[in-house]
């Protein structure tokens, strides 16, 4: 599965073959290079035998080489740089960009059963870490397996025995390290207890601060708290002592093969074996011998965490999209007239919710939808908008099977007013001219009015400029439900659908939202959930659901003299004992 | 750092043997390149095998007392670190739960909640990298220099150049880069806000068949990103190539020099090994230096946030003693009482009077936002009024000491909220000493005997982190319990009854009123069944008390609570 993953990582890295291949070419030029250094200089140093012995013409030489090799070195490790840095921006851009426009495509049946918080962390989140591992990867992985090859190689080629010493030694730091950390885990994971107790404690007095003053709780509060903060310190201490044991032990380890390689070395070259310069090199590389290693062993954790996120990100872009509009769709302008010709639908195979559902509206007319909660009243609002399919029968508008429309005609033809009164970041203008960016103030202020809502926005800061934050939050709830009613108002389409949602709103607010409901509605085609019982009673047709089927029909008399469900739902609800 | 001085100052020395031995050990570490270059000049040029030897025993001496230093060193800096972090908590929690409510809803509590939690961890990180490397690195970057002028004072010179050189590369590309790596967090947001934002609100954005122009600003912010990263990016890759160049200059002008001492006669080869590894030193010091200034700055921010939590300094101040109460019989009363919270330009309530009789019952209406819960706020002192007074029993609300003040009034929030422990030990947050008898009277009061008695534990009944395991008319009721239990002079319901279904709701109301004493209650709703009987009612509209009376007067004359009787009453028109 892994395999997969990384195969279609690739993929996106097609586009960036040229970035991939130079950042390979220049990985293998810096190490190169790098390593050459140090023998350089252990060659100049070779030509300094003692007072009045110094090669000039060769020092001179060496230094030329030093000089151009550093500077191949630094100019390909910047290059390199910047070919990583673009393939994996770019690429984590795209990755964006698909999964935008995944999300775009994909059926609300997908996102209303997955959490946005779930969506928008695979999104941001997880292509951060997967870029992040993928540039440590390109940086750190290609050019550390380079090094130690070439270290390994060069202390080959100028002697095996010393070689070997540091070959046997250094694995000796990866034991120490792994050995401390398995030690300290056990710490680690009782810190993250108590942690974990600590701030749950501090989530609840904190959130319910005001309730602990309120009953003069503060004293016993602070003492719980500091109990836990204590043990947390002692806990701390240890797991945060012991992990920091580390560096310094395999500091300890490195010095330790230093000091042997310094040994070895010196017996070489006092039987002549070596020079002083392949000493200093010697000891230079046995220093840095161990570095790539432990890089490498962070890079491989940093790729697997980046594959796992990648696979997050492949399971968002694999969902199955909404079928396309038919290739011969049509747009229509709608006189308003409906019908439903027996439909079902259910949102889980085996829970049967719309059975059989058969209704004709007529252009003009006002439809009310009451029933109990969870009846189906959104799920028919779901289907007329077309946001999920039917399973079986037929939606229709003006006879043209909704499915032979495309998408955005059938939408355009609705209006809807929502109880969840969504908003974007922007100004007011902005919102309420979402429809037609290009619409003129005149035109916004206009719908405004006629929403109830100008006199609000004009006492707000910057009137129609003011700047929205994040889901409204500036706004109350009643504002934000006049502002949805304006930005259908701006371009009053031939059907309505409305949810009438007034729950959180107080009385006045209400009675205005209730006008302003009533003007768009004059001469539109209407489908109200209902929740008021002037909006019933005024409905030329009440259908009452329940479980999914439409089970009473009617206008407010005729079903109050069934004295069936709508009945006792009337007088359950509206009677105040 | 005022307040983390003071809590350090317990860990004074921790505080200075961490640092003090970590400069220790760097002191072994600079002595080993001397080392190395005595084994060259001495042992290799004389053929002295058991001076190598030595050398290398001295090496591993050294190795070994530098380990010592730095566990020694790695112990106090945990230990001073975690220690006055741990004070500092202390002190932030003890002074959140003396802030009073208004600086609390200025704030916030997600705000207060971080400053506790990841802030608090990000100062106790940066102070023990701090306490561990800031002294460390400086000291070995200038003990290489010094070093240097051991050996050879002219080639020390080098040195002298190429670390100033060094700093001012590496911290000016930090200095550039930094301020726009935020910038690049600023428009990380804005992907962040519109991928949200897509989400959220993909019904309107698809019946109003706007996606493809949704998808054009993502992609535009999108690429803003990649651009802004993409510059900063090959910006920050120029700091390896540079420093690498700026130590390979210093490495060519040591041996170029260091050739001349030689030929000279005043320096032998090892001593020119031994420069250029102080020289490689440097390096690996500065860039780990670049990255814990990275980390202590961040801390510091961190610290700031704290403390200015810490310097928020609560508004309110209590007396010690109780006042004289002039009026015993007279429970509450308003002179007109305005209030403004902090943030908000228009008032909550303006210009409030009445009075409520000791053992009255009193209703209060009104829609959302009209300041019913701002008006019995006032009545615990929960908020200061801005203009006017408040008397208890006729003593200035003022005047009242705190702890007297909190026995005096109990509310009954809108958010019922419960803490993790048992039912019983929910309760007892009224009264530490009730009895088990008492308890069960409360829960009797407040139609939450029956389940409380069907829970296996009863009393002692597990209630999780914030009662996420029982209902929210569960929950409701407790509280009401709770109140109960303190047995107080003046109950306040602010709308806690709303959970409840209307049968119960009337019986908790009923049990309410048979309560003989002196227990003054406040009922806040909506709804006009709950306060029909009180025995005076308050009507706010928009801050402002438009009448008061009873539910017979207010039908008769008040049109606001005609109003909102009627759009609950509506079926009875019907009938008329």
């Amino acid at each position: 599965m892994k395999w997969t993953t990384l195969k279609r990582v690739m993929t996106y890295l097609g586009p960036y073959w040229k970035d991939m291949v130079g950042s390979l070419f220049f990985a293998l030029l810096t190490v190169i290079a790098a390593l050459i250094v140090p023998i350089y200089c252990g060659n100049a140093i070779d030509e300094m035998i003692g007072q009045g012995q110094v090669h000039w013409e060769g020092i001179l030489r060496i230094i030329l080489a030093i000089g151009i090799v550093t500077a191949i070195a630094a100019l390909s490790q910047w290059i390199m740089a910047i070919c990583n840095n673009h393939m994996t921006f770019c690429v984590s851009r795209d990755l964006r960009e698909r999964a935008m426009n995944e999300i775009q495509a994909l059926p609300l049946s997908y996102l209303d059963q997955h959490p946005s918080g779930d969506i928008v962390s695979r999104l941001i989140a997880d292509v951060d870490v997967f870029a992040d591992g993928l540039l440590m990867g390109f940086t750190q992985l290609f050019s550390g397996v380079l090094t130690i090859i070439g270290t390994l190689g060069i202390m080959l080629s100028l002697n095996w025995v010393i070689t070997l010493v540091v070959v046997i030694l250094t694995p000796l730091s990866f034991f120490t390290a792994s050995f401390i950390a398995s030690r300290t885990y056990r710490y680690f994971h009782e810190q993250t207890i108590v942690r974990g107790q600590q701030t749950s404690l501090i989530n609840e007095l904190i959130d319910g601060q005001k309730v602990v003053q309120a009953f003069h709780h503060e004293a016993k509060s602070q003492e719980d708290f500091d109990r836990i903060n204590e043990k947390l310190r002692d806990v701390s201490i240890r797991a945060v002592f012991f992990s920091s044991l580390t560096n310094p032990s395999t500091r300890l380890v490195n010095n330790i093969v230093y000091a042997a390689v310094a040994l070895v070395a010196s017996l070489y070259a006092i039987s002549g074996g070596i020079t002083i310069g392949t000493l200093s090199v010697f000891l230079s590389y046995a220093s840095q011998y161990a570095k790539p290693f432990n890089e490498i062993s962070g890079v491989v954790t940093e790729l697997q965490n980046a594959l796992a996120c990648a696979d997050r990100i492949f399971q968002l872009l694999d969902e199955q999209k909404q079928i396309p509009d038919a290739p011969d769709a049509k747009n229509i302008i709608s006189h308003g007239q409906v019908s439903l010709e027996q439909v079902a639908f259910r949102y889980e195979p085996d829970k049967p919710l719309i059975e059989d559902l058969n209704l004709t509206v007529q252009p003009g007319q006002r439809i009310a939808i009451v029933g109990p909660t969870g009846c189906g009243k959104t799920t028919l609002i779901n289907l007329l908008m077309r946001f999920y399919d039917v399973d079986k029968g037929a939606i229709c508008i003006d006879g043209t099977d909704i499915r032979d429309l495309t998408r955005h005609s059938l939408r355009q033809n609705y209006g809807m007013v929502l109880q969840d009164t969504w908003l974007k970041q922007g100004t007011i203008k902005e919102n309420i001219a979402y429809a037609r960016p290009e619409a003129s103030l005149d035109k916004v202020i206009a719908a405004a009015k006629a929403a109830h809502a100008h006199s609000f926005i004009m006492r707000l800061p910057h009137g129609y400029e003011t700047l929205i934050t994040e889901n409204g939050g500036n706004l109350s709830q009643g504002q934000k439900q006049l502002l949805c009613i304006a930005r259908v108002m701006l371009d009053l389409p031939p059907m309505l659908i409305l949810d009438e949602a007034t729950s959180s709103i107080d009385t006045r607010t209400e009675i205005k939202i209730q006008d302003a409901f009533a003007r768009m509605m004059k001469g539109r085609t209407s489908f109200i959930v209902a929740h008021r019982l002037s909006t019933i009673r005024e409905a030329g047709v009440i259908l009452v659901m329940k479980d999914g089927h439409i089970i009473e029909q009617g206008n407010h008399e005729s079903l109050m003299k069934q004295n069936g469900f709508y009945a006792h739902l009337y007088n359950s609800q509206f009677s105040a004992s | 750092m005022k307040y983390l001085k003071h809590d350090l100052q317990k860990y004074k020395l921790a505080s200075l043997m961490a640092p003090l031995f970590k400069m220790l050990e760097a002191t072994f570490d600079l002595m080993v390149p001397l080392v190395v270059a005595r084994m060259i000049n001495v042992g290799i040029n004389q053929k002295d095998t058991g001076y190598i030897l030595a050398c290398c025993l001295l090496l591993i001496l050294m190795a070994l007392i530098g380990l010592a230093c730095s566990f020694t060193a790695q112990y106090f800096a945990a230990k001073a670190a975690i220690g006055s972090t741990t004070g500092l908590r202390h002190r932030l929690f003890k002074h959140i739960q003396s802030l009073d409510f208004a600086s609390m809803d200025t704030i916030g509590t997600s705000t207060l909640i971080t400053r506790m939690t990841s802030d608090l961890n990000q100062v106790q990180n940066g102070l023990n990298l701090f306490l561990r490397l800031f002294l460390r690195s400086p000291f070995i970057v200038f003990g290489s220099m010094v070093m240097a002028f051991t050996i050879d004072a002219k080639l020390a010179l080098i040195f002298v150049i190429v670390i100033p050189l060094l700093s001012v590369v590496i911290f000016g590309i930090m200095a550039i880069t930094s301020p726009r790596y935020r910038k690049i967090q600023g428009h990380l947001d804005r992907v962040t806000g519109l991928t949200r934002e897509n989400l959220t609100g993909v019904r309107v954005i698809r019946a109003f068949g706007r996606e493809e122009e949704e998808l054009a600003a993502f992609s535009q912010a999108n690429d803003v990103l990649v651009r802004s990263q993409l510059k900063v990016g090959h910006l920050s890759s120029l700091m390896n190539p540079v420093t690498y160049v700026i130590i390979n200059i210093g490495i060519v002008a040591i041996l170029y020099a260091g050739a001349g001492q030689v030929h000279a006669g005043v320096l032998l080869s090892g001593q020119i090994v031994a420069l250029v590894n102080y020289m490689n030193q440097i390096l690996v010091e500065l860039v780990k230096l670049a990255n814990l200034i990275v980390t202590i700055s961040r801390a510091l921010a961190s610290l700031g946030r704290v403390e200015q939590i810490l310097d928020t300094q609560p508004e309110m101040h209590y007396p010690e003693t109780m006042p004289v109460l002039s009026c015993p019989e007279e429970a509450v009363r308003f002179e007109h009482v305005s209030l403004s919270y902090a943030k908000a330009s228009l008032a909550s309530l303006t210009d409030i009077s009445f009075e409520a009789k000791v053992g009255q019952t009193i209703g209060i209406i009104g829609g959302t936002g009209s300041g019913k819960s701002s008006l019995v706020h006032l009545i615990g002192r929960f908020y200061d009024a801005s203009a006017g007074h408040v008397y208890l029993n006729g003593a200035d609300i003022t005047q009242w000491p705190r702890e007297q003040l909190r026995k005096h009034v109990a509310i009954v929030m809108q958010k019922p909220q419960l803490f993790a422990g048992t039912i019983r030990s929910n309760l007892l947050w009224g009264n530490p000493d009730a009895s088990e008898a008492q308890l069960w009277e409360a829960l009797h009061l407040a139609q939450a005997a029956d389940f409380v008695q069907a829970k296996t534990d009863g009393l002692d009944e597990v209630v999780e982190q914030g009662g996420r395991n029982l209902s929210g008319g569960q929950k409701q009721r407790l509280t009401i319990a709770r109140a109960l239990v303190a047995k107080p002079d003046i109950l306040i319901l602010d709308d806690s009854a709303s959970a409840l279904d209307y049968a119960t709701d009337a019986a908790l109301r009923q049990a309410l009123a048979s309560l003989t004493g002196k227990m003054t209650v406040f009922i806040v709703s909506q709804r006009t069944s709950s306060i029909a009987k009180a025995d005076h009612i308050l009507v706010l509209d928009d801050g402002h008390l438009v009448d008061q009376g009873t539910h017979q007067q207010l039908l008769k004359c008040c049109s606001v609570y005609q109003e909102i009787y009627a759009s609950q009453f509506q079926k009875g028109e019907d009938h008329t």
